[in-house]
């Protein structure tokens, strides 16, 4: 439960640094999507499967030290690639609405990623509903 | 460069918590921390190449495929949850030979 509330401020995070990288309407959609939509589901998964009562923390601590070992590996690795390569920046282009050139190139070049995505939606909705419906 | 060490903390955090935590909801939740850095990545190297707005478009599709994988995972979760009452990922191995 507050797992899900560090995870809508880290979500709120997100979008705030999308505001600061000038992609202003990726933080409104993400907003709306994520924490309106996402996180919301994610609350009701919380809620409507909360073990009252028998609450059994079988913490297994080979798999948080190899849990813990892998996530320092992997932001290792990361880092390493991070501080040894030169990074080519471009100077700082000046902001500008991006709304009307994502719906522009959404139309005309990427189409078809549209399209897909709209038909993946409309699959995900159909399995879900036939997947939590009661029996009958 | 700033925005990639950032990405790349919330690449680790939720790698930890997709392969630590036994709770089936808790694992989504590290899931969408993955698939947030990952996006996030996209949208700093799009800012600092010129002009192309790439990153945000795909940006834009990962933020469908995860909306779309998260309702399937709850609802294959609460499935599991009504048949056995708990959705500890280490007790549902009926499956395995």
């Amino acid at each position: 439960m507050h797992a899900a509330f560090s995870l809508l401020v880290a979500l709120s995070g997100v979008a705030v640094l999308y505001i600061f990288l000038g992609a202003d309407f990726l933080a409104a959609t993400q907003l709306l999507v994520y924490v309106g939509g996402i996180l919301i589901l994610v609350l009701f998964g919380v809620l409507m499967t909360h073990n009252i009562g028998a609450v059994t923390v079988n913490l297994n601590t080979g798999q948080i030290v190899l849990g813990t070992l892998t996530s320092l590996l992997v932001l290792g690795s990361l880092g390493l690639i991070l501080y040894r390569n030169v990074w080519f920046r471009h100077s700082d282009l000046p902001f500008e609405p991006t709304a009307y050139s994502i719906g522009e190139s959404l139309m005309t070049t990427h189409l078809l990623p549209f399209e897909l995505a709209s038909v993946l939606l409309l699959a995900a909705m159909i399995g879900a509903v036939m997947i939590a419906r009661k029996e009958g | 460069m700033n925005y990639l060490i950032i990405s790349a903390v919330l690449l680790s955090c939720g790698v930890y918590t997709a392969l630590t935590k036994t709770n089936a909801v808790r694992f989504l939740m590290g899931i969408e921390l993955i698939l947030n850095a990952a996006a996030l990545n996209f949208v700093a190297f799009s800012r600092f190449s010129e002009g192309a707005f790439n990153g945000q478009l795909i940006t834009i599709f990962i933020i469908i495929i995860a909306a779309s994988e998260a309702v399937v995972a709850l609802a294959i979760i609460l499935n599991i949850f009504r048949f056995r009452q708990s959705i500890n990922i280490d007790e549902a191995h009926t499956l395995k030979g």
